[in-house]
């Protein structure tokens, strides 16, 4: 594990990614004690107050601080599109594993039908889960889930078909271990190095989808300051304020790429070889 | 590319519509909206409520109303809007279709911009054309695209006032006008797919240029223009057929946010306007329109690269 972290830290994308991540970590755990104003406090004479020494990131169309409202609003961000990807993952691994110990005709009537459900883009299937379950952060972050499950179960499948042929598997089946045991115990365990790499890059995916139904009014409320809720409220103001808009914007692509960065640099420090 | 091949491709397109079918189908059943409430008010009597179930069919059982919606459905008949009383097959297939114009008009701007970008990132690797390529990309790949959409429009239409800032104009009456509407659209649309597209371009050169062939054309002594253009850019471009049509996919759900951002009457406007006012035949027509353009797009995408790739038999 250290090893891998210092094999991380010195491939650049890495370092970058686990820099940036330390700073969003920070302000998920400390943002409310962080944050030098209450991100809630209305101030009419502040209003669309422009970035300086009082407001550094100015201040918004009720007055309240920009960056104080960033810092608080990344724990109504984060920890959902984290948990959104862990639950997708996870169900996407046991899916994927599965399938491929099974095999045969079972492995495929399971795949083209997570093939078919993959022919539903992403964003409209997450839409569609969210309007049926109401709108909200909860749902939202469990409609992300669902939509990452399939493409989850595809990446697991792939490693999990090279696993199965490995000799431990094999041996396992033949002292005539039970299939949860072999797709839990023996399997699992082994295809889990892809799929983090894999799962890393989605949260970034997750970063941006739960921004975006927040911003269609499908998942985080006001008067949350979830980042993508920020950007469609601040999308009227633009004449008076543009840094109401650009501050959230930024926000939300700099952890889109921390996680890209990170998943990249675990993939050149899980296979050393691969130069590009 | 065999008989037996093509029929396969179709049987599987089938699947996928049957079970993207049910998928809509049984989500938006679950809505928590009565529909007859929906259709006529909170106020209304019993009697009525009642009347207008039984002409829906609602006290039907399920795997009925399904069936008799899906054979509805194949013939283009989706029922009426819930908001609008019109028939919504109709109005679907005229929003799909600018949603198409857009969608078409992106992956050719992409295609413009992604595949030099990459092939000069590969033949330079490791270069400042390299790095910007990849900048780029990381770049494209993490802003949403209600962010490049509303950055884009902060910039262009409201700062700049080059472009307008909403709106949408048919080609056939306007064609400049369409253009300026559709500009700003377009460029956010294709921006998420170009630093895919140039990444793959990248990745496919490189392993070209390392390849024996590419190696035999250099020592045969061609120019290294021409060793780039034809063997190599040939050969590399091919996996990208694939990767365009899973970003099909990405763009389809992109156009949603774009259309409701831009106010473009396609199909994802009408889809979120179907959502907000829970106006159940119109989400389930979108929904099903749009997955099955995306499996005809796949689909369409293998054959295209069959038909390529001399190399590869089917059958």
């Amino acid at each position: 594990m250290t090893d891998l972290l210092r094999r991380l830290m010195r491939t650049p994308q890495g370092a970058i990614g686990l820099i940036l991540l330390a700073v969003l970590a920070a302000a998920c755990l400390f943002g409310p004690w962080l944050a030098p104003h209450d991100p809630e406090k209305m101030d009419f004479l502040g209003r669309f107050r422009p970035l300086g020494a009082q407001n550094w990131f100015g201040a918004d169309q009720f007055g309240r601080d920009v960056l104080s409202r960033l810092l608080v609003g990344a724990r109504s961000t984060l920890p959902m599109a984290l948990a959104a990807t862990l639950l997708g993952t996870v169900a996407g691994a046991v899916v994927g594993t599965a399938s491929a110990y099974l095999g045969g005709r079972w492995d495929e009537a399971i795949m083209r039908t997570i093939d078919a459900v993959m022919a539903v883009p992403g964003l409209l299937l997450a839409l569609l889960l969210v309007s049926t379950l109401g709108n909200g952060a909860g749902n939202a972050m469990i409609a992300i889930a669902v939509t990452f499950a399939p493409g989850m179960a595809r990446v697991t499948r792939a490693v999990a078909l090279t696993v199965r042929g490995q000799d431990y598997v094999k041996s396992a089946t033949v002292r005539g271990e039970s299939a949860s045991w072999i797709i839990f115990r023996e399997m699992l365990p082994n295809v889990m190095a892809p799929v983090v790499i894999e799962a890393t890059i989605r949260v970034s995916f997750a970063v941006m989808l739960f921004a975006t139904l927040s911003f269609l009014g499908l998942g985080a409320q006001p008067p949350a300051s979830e980042w993508g809720l920020m950007v469609a409220e601040a999308r009227q103001y633009v004449h008076q304020a543009p840094w109401i808009l650009i501050a959230p914007s930024l926000a939300i692509a700099l952890t889109a790429i921390a996680f890209n960065l990170l998943g990249d640099g675990l993939r050149d420090a899980m296979n050393p070889r691969d130069e590009r | 590319m065999s008989a037996s091949w093509l029929l396969r491709r179709l049987a599987l397109i089938l699947y996928t519509v049957f079970i993207v079918s049910v998928l809509v189908f049984g989500i938006t059943q679950a809505l928590p909206a009565d529909a007859a409430v929906t259709l006529l008010g909170e106020n209304a009597t019993a009697e009525a409520l009642n009347a207008i179930r039984e002409r829906l069919g609602l006290g039907d059982p399920i795997w009925w109303q399904y069936l008799r919606w899906v054979g509805h459905a194949a013939t283009g008949d989706f029922g009426l809007s819930m908001r609008t009383g019109q028939p919504v097959g109709p109005e679907m297939l005229t929003a799909l279709g600018r949603s198409l114009l857009l969608a078409v008009a992106a992956i050719l701007v992409m295609l413009v911009i992604a595949v030099p970008l990459g092939m000069v990132a590969a033949v330079r690797q490791g270069k400042l054309a390299d790095m910007a390529t990849g900048l780029i990309s990381y770049l494209g790949v993490s802003f949403p695209e209600f962010v490049t959409a509303t950055l884009l429009a902060m910039l262009l239409a409201d700062t700049l006032q080059w472009l307008p800032a909403t709106g949408y104009v048919s080609p056939l009456e306007d064609f400049g006008g369409a253009v300026r509407h559709l500009a700003l659209p377009v460029l956010t649309a294709s921006l998420i797919l170009v630093a895919h597209v140039a990444r793959m371009v990248r990745s496919e050169t490189l392993d070209v240029l390392h390849s024996d062939y590419i190696r035999a054309a250099r020592l045969k002594g061609l120019p290294e223009r021409t060793v780039l253009v034809r063997h190599a850019l040939r050969n590399a471009l091919l996996p990208v057929v694939t990767i365009v049509a899973l970003d099909v996919g990405y763009l389809l759900g992109g156009i949603i946010v774009i259309e409701e951002i831009f106010a473009i009457p396609g199909i994802g406007r009408q889809l979120m306007v179907a959502v907000t006012a829970r106006d159940l035949p119109s989400i389930q027509a979108g929904a099903l329109i749009m997955s099955a353009t995306y499996a005809v797009a796949n689909t369409l995408a293998d054959v295209a690269y069959a038909v390529l790739d001399k190399r590869i038999r089917y059958d």
